[in-house]
């Protein structure tokens, strides 16, 4: 008798297994291959001013995209992100300015802009916690609501208007430069490394694979499924408002419609990346390639010169053909 | 090995089944390397072989759900359909499938007439009708529940009898049943066998696979037996005594093992469980149970009589109503999980799939997953630490993997259990609580996972072991029996297997001859064991099913 699985000693089948290993690294290929169209449409392309200026721009989606994929591993979902990435430095600021420059009249010291904008990412995710884990309502429609309400809020307290007049604190990280290259950058470079490194070997990160896998085994493992999924979406907040702070510092305003949109990019960054909507798999080094594919498409056709009026149209065609060539390199069925 | 022995179907005799030189590869792993198999029409052909020998493998190619890298299957002479073909398949077999098939959100009669609903080929459906069919299916199996609820609420084991129901309802003239006993009490077994042989009479051919093998004595005219994916022999039953087709499954002349005996528990031993007042609603009522070091005590009792419920309670994964677990003194907060894991309680879930694994996950993260605090500080893992403690229990439980980064789907059924087990023993508990813990597991392989068992107890663990198959309680040294939510009877080390069996059933012992051959009241037994002791009806009526609930 023999306790060994039986061996085959042919070689294809040995081949196929070590490739496996590097499906992560799927979408590599495609983004070398963008970057030769890039250089052939426009010499500009790879220029380092370009290029980091295409860093820097993705700086925020690939934020939204490390908390969505977070979420979506654990087998839940958040629409309203793109939602509190205006929301949250809005009502922060709102908090701090005068009246005058359609402030709420509060006028907190400046420095405590920071903090809370934060802080209110943090309490929409534990509120949206509250609706799905307590109360069990849907994670999709209650997420969708909020994103059109915490929008709505925006826009009421605001009238509607961008916000100018920021705290100096306020747009610090996003216009600052570390070691040449925008902090904004830096920081999500560090997120990322956390975050792979915080699911590959981390208990807790561990758990959030058994969690969308397999809720009820998870539990019967001793995880606390709940306060384990509150947690991602406590953070899945305050990255978004993290990224909305990015955002406000690039642009030096906030815009009423601040973050609008982006949570079909987020999903489709997430998707071809390799993360499933059903949740348990994917990694968060898909997930970047997914977003350096998205954004150097975008890069590309705005130095085509696609015209402004086609770029929405010809960008949405593309992320479709995007998820059927990642669904064909990666040999795996999107879920 | 040379005592295969293939008998050539005589002349005239009619196969239902051919197939021949099957291959099926998973990337490196040989499922079935040059398989055969013919089934003679009208017979019921029994397939045994050890966990991961390719009898579920083969049962996927049977049915038409993949094809095989090599090889030719034919239904009556004639080939195979194509694998797009679903209708044609469904034409020619019909099957119990090892893993679930059930659809939880559907309900349970739609569950049974799924895809073809309207059951007059028309394309309205008629709801009402489709109910009423569903209720008088599911009565012939004794599942008395109602056809419009939700699967989702259904035991585990009315899971299995609605997957019976359906797979032998198509009128397909071929079915393949794939462990299909081994979440059933031994009532429901009497029943199923009583449907297969008034099927069988009725010319209907059967592919019956179990673990169980005086099951296989008991239903099966001709046996096959796999070994390593490969053929080994198909004989008549009643030409094989058991002892040799032990051998031929595990390709040793050692036959099967008699229990070790443990020496008895001293009265001064420290009891180590305490469980007092335990009562859930419909479950169960004022449940109490000391364990002491050492001790292994049996929770045996109907699929009605409560005793998983009462081992989910313990563990934290039910929250009961009244009552008081404690473990070396210590109270466990109910219904927590992680209370009872840090308190030092390991325990095996009741169903594999639905609470014991993650199949995405690799065996290692599975099997470790309750000790995942223990590979680094701060939550962080070693991968090189975990991988040395997986590959510790894939060795002391004999798991049959590529290695333990192998995602745990790609195991074969018994061998998942066995992983489920590893995550059990990973904490070093105190107390063990094992629900079912060998379903699915083979009979060599069972033998593994009790020594192991007997090795906690031996080390000073209280093991509760929640069964009603007689070779998992054979380790016991005492066996409480529960019926309708109370503990009626404590069968105390010494028991027969008719005596439990009675005990179960709640009747009293009658002698009773074993049908078929070669099957020794010492070694092979199991619930079939009670196929001759008349059972009263109502047994696993059960009318109460909130399994999903309260965790
Ligand atoms: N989807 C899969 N991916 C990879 N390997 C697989 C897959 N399915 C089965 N195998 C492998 O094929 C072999 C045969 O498995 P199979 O499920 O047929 O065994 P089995 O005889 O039914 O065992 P059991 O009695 O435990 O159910 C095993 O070694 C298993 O690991
Ligand atoms: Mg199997």
């Amino acid at each position: 008798m023999s306790e060994t699985p039986i061996q085959a000693t042919a070689g294809p089948a040995r081949q196929r297994l070590s490739l496996g290993r590097f499906r992560d690294l799927a979408l590599v290929p495609a983004i070398l291959v963008l970057i030769v169209v890039g250089a052939l449409v426009d010499p500009v392309f790879l220029s380092s001013a370009n290029l980091i200026n295409v860093l820097q721009q993705q700086t925020e989606l690939s934020l939204l995209v490390l908390a969505e994929s977070l979420i979506l591993i654990a087998g839940k979902f958040d629409l309203s992100l793109e939602s509190t990435v205006g929301l949250a430095p809005a009502l922060s600021v709102a908090l701090i300015i005068p009246a005058a420059s359609h402030g709420l009249g509060t006028e907190l010291p400046a420095w405590t802009a920071v903090p809370i904008c934060l802080l209110i990412g943090m309490a929409v995710g534990a509120f949206n916690g509250f609706l799905i884990l307590k109360l069990k309502l849907s994670a999709f429609i209650v997420t969708l609501g909020m994103l059109i309400v915490l929008r709505g809020l925006q826009i009421g307290f605001t009238g509607g208007q961008n916000l100018f007049d920021l705290p100096l604190s306020f747009t610090y990280l996003g216009s600052a430069q570390w070691l040449g290259l925008p902090a904004s950058v830096w920081l999500a470079v560090v997120a990322f490394a956390l975050g792979i490194v915080l699911l590959a070997y981390f208990r807790q990160g561990r758990a959030l694979y058994a969690i969308g896998g397999n809720v009820d085994a998870a539990r019967a493992a001793g995880i606390r499924t709940d306060r384990v999924v509150w947690t991602v979406l406590v953070l899945g907040g305050l990255i978004a408002a993290l990224a909305g702070l990015l955002m406000t510092g690039r642009l030096g305003s906030v815009a009423a419609a601040q973050g609008q949109n982006m949570i079909f990019t987020v999903f489709a960054a997430a998707v071809i990346g390799g993360v499933s909507m059903d949740g348990g798999k994917g990694t968060l080094f898909g997930a970047l390639c997914g977003v350096l594919v998205l954004g150097l498409i975008q890069n590309i056709l705005t130095l085509g010169g696609v015209s402004a009026q086609w770029i929405q149209a010809i960008y949405g065609v593309i992320i479709l053909v995007a998820l059927m060539l990642a669904r064909l390199t990666s040999g795996k069925a999107q879920d | 090995m040379s005592t295969a022995t293939d008998l050539p179907p005589a002349a005239g005799v009619r196969l239902a089944v051919q197939a021949h030189g099957i291959t099926k590869r998973y990337g490196r792993t040989v499922a079935l390397n040059q398989a055969k198999i013919s089934i003679v029409d009208g017979q019921t052909h029994g397939l045994v072989g050890r966990n991961g020998a390719g009898k579920s493998t083969l049962v996927s190619i049977l049915t038409g759900l993949q094809a095989p890298d090599e090889g030719t299957v034919a239904f009556g002479g004639e080939p195979a359909p194509p694998l797009g073909d679903r209708d044609a398949w469904r034409g020619r077999v019909a099957c119990v499938y090892q893993k679930s098939t059930i659809i939880p959100a559907l309900t349970v009669a739609e569950n049974l007439f799924i895809n073809r609903q309207s059951l007059t080929g028309g394309s309205l459906i008629n709801w009402g009708r489709m109910r009423r069919r569903a209720g008088d299916l599911l009565a012939e199996y004794g599942v008395l529940v109602d056809p419009a609820r939700p699967a989702a609420e259904l035991t585990v084991e009315q899971r299995q009898l609605v997957e019976i129901a359906r797979a032998l309802s198509f009128g397909a003239r071929f079915i393949i049943l794939d462990e299909p006993t081994a979440q059933l009490d031994a009532a429901a077994i009497d029943r199923l066998f009583a449907r297969i042989r008034a099927l069988q009479h009725a010319g209907v051919t059967f592919l019956f696979i179990s673990h169980h093998l005086r099951e296989v004595y008991e239903i099966c005219q001709t046996v096959t037996v796999f070994r390593d994916a490969r053929h080994i022999l198909t004989s008549p039953v009643a030409d094989l005594s058991q002892d040799r087709l032990v051998d031929a499954m595990t390709g040793e002349a050692v036959g099967l093992r008699q229990v070790a005996d443990r020496p008895a528990v001293p009265d001064s031993a420290p009891a180590v469980l305490a469980v007092s007042g335990l009562g859930l609603a419909d479950q169960f009522t004022d449940v109490d149970l000391t364990v002491r070091r050492g001790e292994v005590v049996g929770l045996a009792g109907s699929a009605s009589s409560g005793k998983v419920a009462v081992g989910e309670a313990v563990v934290g994964l039910r929250r009961p109503d009244t009552g008081e677990v404690r473990v070396a003194g210590q109270l466990i907060r109910p219904g927590s999980v992680p209370h009872a894991l840090a308190g030092g309680i390991g325990f095996v879930p009741e169903d594999r799939h639905r609470e014991g694994l993650v199949p995405l996950l690799s065996v290692a993260e599975n099997g470790t997953m309750t000790i995942a605090d223990r590979f680094g500080r701060f939550g962080a893992i070693a991968p090189g630490r975990r991988r040395a403690a997986a590959q510790r229990f894939i060795t002391d439980l004999a798991v049959k993997t590529d290695g333990p980064d192998q995602p745990v789907a790609g195991l074969s059924g018994g061998n998942q259990q066995k992983v489920v087990m590893a995550r059990a023993l990973a904490n070093d508990p105190v107390v063990l609580v094992l629900i079912n813990p060998t379903a699915g597991v083979d009979v060599r392989s069972k033998e593994t996972l009790l020594d192991v068992v007997d090795q906690a107890a031996a080390s000073g663990t209280a093991v509760v072991i929640v069964s009603d198959e007689l070779d998992d309680l054979r380790p016991c040294d005492r066996v409480l029996v529960m019926s309708h939510g109370r503990v009626v009877r404590t069968v105390a080390r010494g028991w027969t297997d008719n005596e439990l069996v009675a005990a179960i059933e709640g009747m009293t012992a009658q002698s009773a001859g074993q049908p078929g051959g070669g099957s020794d009241a010492g070694s092979g037994g199991s619930p079939a064991g009670a196929a001759d002791v008349n059972v009263d009806a109502d047994v696993s009526a059960d009318e109460s099913s909130g399994e999903n609930s309260g965790v």
